[in-house]
C-alpha cells in the first residue's frame, strides 16, 4: 500500500486545516445536521438539546417564518400555512400526490411542479424545504462557529432527477453549498459498516415518513459498492398514518372533517401508531371543531391488519433490488433497519420473515442517515485521515432513455449503473435536408414514454443538410457523481458540428430560483451582496490552497515555463481575493481553474500510474 | 510512460487481451482504479482536477463494465479486432438453434401466463446452464483457435440467450408487482 501513498488524492492537503462540513438528513417528517468531530459523527442539537428538527413550516401573517416544533404545534390552528411533508411535493406536479385529497393545503398546479397557496403567496415545495435548511444551517454554524465549507445532503435513493435537482436547488437557496446528493439507504450502510467493520453483502431497508427504498450492497477493503437498489418514493410512515385515520374516520362514522379536524385527527393517528410500538392497544381520542367527541381504541393486531398491504407493498422493491443484484435473500449477511416507520413491530416481523434473519437494530434509525451523511461530507471536504480510506460506489436507481418512433422509451443507461456513468447513441435524419432533431428525454422502467417520466426535450439546430441517413448525431447521457444527468447531441459527419448541452428541468426557471434566492436572503436578514463575497473568496481560498498543494506535490511534472504560468495565475487570485471584488475575484478563479487543466490530467495519470503499480505489488504479495 | 483516456480496457485494468478473464483481478484493479480516480477522492479540488476526476471514473466503470459481462466482454473483443460482426443486423441462424430458441420462448410465456414463478425461475437456471456452454465455447474460440469468423456468430447467439434471460426478468418482475 505504501506506493498509493505517493498522490493520495482524498487526504487532507493541511492537516491542521479543518473545513467545516455537515451531512443533512433532510427527512419527510423529521430532518438532522450531523458533523465529525475529533473522528466521530455526531448529531448537532439545538438550543434545548434536541437533535430531531420536525419538518415543517409555517408561513406567518405577520411575514415571519417558523421552523420546526414550534411550527409544528401551530398546525391544527393554522393547517394552510403550516407545511408538514413537504418531501412528498418536491419535483411533483399535483396528478403525482397521493392522498392529496386529505393534505389541508391550497394547491396551485404549476408545470412541473406544485405551489401552495399561503399566506405570504404560493411558495414552492423547494422554498419550503430551504427554510427547514436553513435552520440547519444556522444550528451548524452556531455550533461549530464559523461559515461551513459545504454539506453532503441525503435524498431516497428512488428520487427521480427532477426530485434531486429541487433537491439541490432547495440547498442553494439555503446558501448551502452541496459537497454530494447521498442516498439515504447507502448513508446508513457507510455508518453501519464503519462503526463495525462489515464486510459482505448487506441490505438496507429504509421506510421513512414518506418514502421507501431498498439497497443492496457489498462491503469489502473499505469499499461500499452497490449492488441495487430499488423502492417506492411515495410509500412511508404517513401511508400507516393515512390508514389509520382513515379507520378512525369510519369507524366514529363521522363525515370529512375540516381541514383543523383532519389535522388533529391525523395527529393523534400518527401518537396511535407510535404507541403501538411499544403497546398492544392505543387510544384515539380528540374533539373535533363541532364538539363531537372522537373515543377509539386501537388494538396492535388490528393496526398490523389495516396496514398489512403497505407493509406487503415494500417486499416488491426488495424482490427486484435482489435480483437486480444477482442475490438471493439467503446471500444477505446482515438487514440494516433505518428510518422511524422500521421501529414497527409488524415491519420488523415482515423483514426478519423475508430474510430468514433478525434485521440489525443495534443503531438509532433515526439517526443513522445523517452520521453517514456527516462522515461522506467530512472525507468530501478533505478532512479524511490516513485511517478513513474507504471509497463509495453508487447506481442510479431509474433506467435513463428517450422517446423513439411510436411513443416508446429507448433505454440508454439502465437502471442500477454504477455512477459517474456515460452512454451514447447515434442516431440519423429521415428527410433530405433536414436541418434539426428534436429529442425527449425520459425516466423510468416502462415501456410507453407516457408512462415514464419525462425529464427533458431539446432540439439540436444546425445540422447541415445532408440526403437523409447521413447526418450522424450522436447523443450523450452524462450522470455526475449526484446522480443527476446532462444530456448533448452533437452532428458528427460534416466537419460543421451543431451541439446541445441540456439539463433536465423540472418547472423552476432559472430567473424564479434567483428571485427565490434575493427574497429567501431578505427574509433572513442576511446579506446576499456580503455572503456572495465571502463564498466567492473561500472558494479562491481553496482552490488557491489545493494548488499550492498540488505543486509542491506533483510539480515536477511541469515545464518551468507551465509552471511559472500557473504561479501567475495563483498570485493574481491571492491579490484578488484579497479585495472584495466579488466579480473580479470569480475571474481570477476561472482563470486558474482554466490554466491548471493539462496539470490535472497529468496528475491524474500519474495517480493511475501508482494504482495500477499498487495493485501488481498486491499480487506479489498474494 | 504515460496512460491517456483512450487506452484499451485490457491495457487499463493491466490484464491481458482475452476472453477468459481473472475475476478477481478485474475486481481488484477497478477497485484500485477508483480509489485513485473517483470524484469523491476529488472533491476539495480544482475544478479542473474534479472534471478529470469524473471522466477518468466514467471510463473506468464502462470498461469494467464491458470486461465483467461475458457478452460485452465478447463484442468488445470483436471490435478492437475490427471485425464487424452486423450483430444488429444479421439474424441468419440455424433452423435448430432457431426451433430451440421459439421453444425457450414458449416455455417463458406459458410460465408467465401461468403465474409460475417456480417454473421462471427453474427456467432461468436453465438458461445459465445453456449460456455456460456458449461462454466456454467463445473462450475456445477467442483465445485457443483465434476463429473471430466462427467467434462473431457464437457471440450472435449468445445475445439470443440474453435476450431470453431479459425476458423471464421481465415476466418474474411483473408477476411480483
Amino acid at each position: 500500500m505504501a506506493l498509493l501513498q505517493l498522490s493520495e488524492p482524498g487526504m487532507s492537503a493541511a492537516p491542521h486545516q479543518h473545513r467545516l462540513a455537515v451531512g443533512i438528513d433532510l427527512g419527510t417528517t423529521n430532518s438532522l445536521v450531523a458533523t465529525v468531530r475529533n473522528g466521530i459523527a455526531v448529531c448537532l442539537n439545538d438550543a434545548e438539546g434536541r437533535a430531531m428538527l420536525p419538518s415543517v413550516v409555517r408561513y406567518r401573517a405577520d411575514g415571519g417564518v417558523t421552523v420546526g416544533r414550534e411550527a409544528m404545534q401551530a398546525q391544527t390552528v393554522d393547517p394552510r400555512n403550516t407545511i408538514t411533508s413537504v418531501k412528498r411535493f418536491m419535483g411533483r406536479g399535483l396528478r403525482d400526490v397521493a392522498y392529496i385529497e386529505s393534505t389541508p393545503y391550497d394547491f396551485v398546479d404549476a408545470p412541473g411542479m406544485v405551489r401552495l397557496r399561503t399566506v405570504q403567496g404560493p411558495k414552492s415545495p423547494v422554498e419550503v424545504s430551504a427554510e427547514i435548511l436553513r435552520t440547519l444551517r444556522q444550528r451548524a454554524e452556531a455550533s461549530l462557529g464559523g461559515e461551513l465549507t459545504g454539506a453532503v445532503i441525503t435524498v431516497p435513493a428512488y428520487f427521480d432527477d427532477a426530485q434531486r435537482q429541487a433537491t439541490k436547488d432547495a440547498a442553494g437557496l439555503a446558501g448551502l453549498n452541496v459537497l454530494r446528493l447521498l442516498n439515504e439507504p447507502t448513508a446508513a450502510a457507510i455508518a453501519y459498516g464503519l462503526d463495525n467493520a462489515a464486510e459482505g453483502v448487506y441490505a438496507v431497508y429504509d421506510l421513512g415518513g414518506g418514502t421507501f427504498d431498498i439497497s443492496i450492497l457489498r462491503l469489502s477493503r473499505g469499499v461500499f459498492e452497490v449492488l441495487a437498489t430499488n423502492g417506492d418514493a411515495a410509500l412511508g410512515g404517513d401511508d400507516f398514518d393515512h390508514r389509520l385515520f382513515c379507520w378512525s374516520l369510519d369507524r366514529a362514522r363521522i363525515e370529512p372533517p375540516s381541514a383543523q379536524d383532519l389535522r388533529r385527527l391525523l395527529a393523534r393517528s400518527r401518537e396511535a401508531k407510535e404507541l403501538l410500538s411499544h403497546a398492544s392497544e392505543a387510544p384515539i381520542v380528540c374533539t373535533l371543531g363541532s364538539g363531537e367527541e372522537v373515543n377509539l381504541k386501537v388494538g396492535r393486531d388490528e393496526f398490523a391488519s389495516i396496514t398489512a398491504n403497505l407493509v406487503k407493498k415494500t417486499l416488491a422493491p426488495v424482490r427486484k433490488a435482489l435480483r437486480d443484484a444477482g442475490m438471493r435473500a439467503e446471500d444477505i449477511k446482515g438487514v440494516v433497519m433505518v428510518g422511524g416507520a422500521t421501529r414497527m413491530p409488524h415491519v420488523q416481523k415482515a423483514v426478519a420473515e423475508f430474510f430468514g434473519q433478525e434485521p440489525l437494530t443495534n443503531l438509532d434509525p433515526d439517526k443513522v442517515v445523517a452520521l453517514g451523511a456527516a462522515k461522506q461530507a467530512n472525507a468530501l471536504a478533505g478532512n479524511r485521515s490516513a485511517d478513513e480510506d474507504w471509497l463509495l460506489l453508487d447506481v442510479i436507481p431509474l433506467s435513463l432513455g428517450l422517446e423513439t418512433m411510436g411513443g416508446l422509451a429507448e433505454k440508454v443507461i439502465p437502471r442500477n449503473s454504477t455512477i459517474p456513468v456515460a452512454r451514447a447513441q447515434e442516431f440519423t435524419t429521415y428527410k433530405d435536408g433536414q436541418t434539426a432533431m428534436a429529442f425527449h428525454v425520459v425516466q423510468g422502467e416502462r415501456e410507453l414514454v407516457s408512462d415514464c417520466r419525462s425529464l427533458a426535450r431539446f432540439e439540436l439546430r444546425g445540422i447541415p443538410p445532408m440526403v437523409a441517413g447521413a447526418a450522424r448525431i450522436r447523443v450523450t447521457f452524462q450522470v455526475d457523481a449526484d446522480g443527476l444527468l446532462s444530456v448533448s447531441a452533437r452532428e458528427m459527419s460534416s466537419g460543421v458540428e451543431a451541439s446541445v448541452i441540456i439539463k433536465p428541468s423540472y418547472g423552476l426557471t432559472d430567473q424564479e430560483i434567483a428571485d427565490m434566492l434575493k427574497s429567501g436572503f431578505e427574509h433572513a436578514g442576511e446579506d446576499m451582496g456580503a455572503r456572495a463575497l465571502r463564498e466567492q473568496q473561500v472558494e479562491a481560498r481553496r482552490l488557491a490552497e489545493a494548488t499550492r498543494h498540488a505543486l509542491e506535490a506533483d510539480g515536477e511534472l511541469l515545464e518551468p515555463s507551465a509552471r511559472e504560468a500557473i504561479e501567475h495565475l495563483l498570485t493574481e487570485l491571492e491579490t484578488t481575493a484579497a479585495g472584495s471584488d466579488t466579480g473580479a475575484i470569480k475571474q481570477a478563479t476561472a482563470a486558474l481553474n482554466r490554466g491548471t487543466e493539462d496539470f490535472a490530467a497529468a496528475r491524474m495519470d500519474k495517480s493511475i500510474r501508482s494504482a495500477l503499480a499498487g495493485r501488481n505489488i498486491d499480487q506479489l504479495e498474494v | 510512460m504515460s496512460i491517456d483516456l483512450h487506452k484499451d480496457y485490457f491495457e487499463l485494468f493491466g490484464l491481458p487481451r482475452g476472453y477468459r478473464i481473472d475475476k478477481d483481478a478485474l475486481e481488484r484493479s477497478y477497485l484500485a482504479l477508483q480509489q485513485q480516480v473517483h470524484p469523491d477522492r476529488h472533491a476539495h479540488l480544482p475544478d479542473a482536477e474534479r472534471r478529470r476526476a469524473l471522466q477518468w471514473a466514467t471510463r473506468v466503470n464502462e470498461g469494467f463494465q464491458t470486461l465483467r459481462r461475458s457478452l460485452a466482454r465478447a463484442r468488445y473483443l470483436l471490435d478492437l479486432a475490427g471485425v464487424d460482426a452486423a450483430l444488429e443486423t444479421n439474424t441468419a441462424m440455424s433452423p435448430e438453434f432457431l426451433m430451440e430458441q421459439m421453444e425457450w420462448r414458449e416455455a417463458v410465456s406459458e410460465a408467465h401466463e401461468a403465474g409460475d414463478v417456480d417454473e421462471l425461475e427453474h427456467l432461468h437456471r436453465r438458461l445459465r446452464t445453456a449460456a455456460k456452454t456458449v461462454e466456454d465455447e467463445l473462450a475456445a474460440l477467442f483465445d485457443d483457435r483465434h476463429d473471430l469468423e466462427a467467434a462473431a456468430e457464437t457471440v450472435r447467439r449468445l445475445m439470443f440467450l440474453e435476450k431470453l434471460d431479459q425476458e423471464i426478468d421481465e415476466a418474474l418482475a411483473a408477476l411480483e408487482s
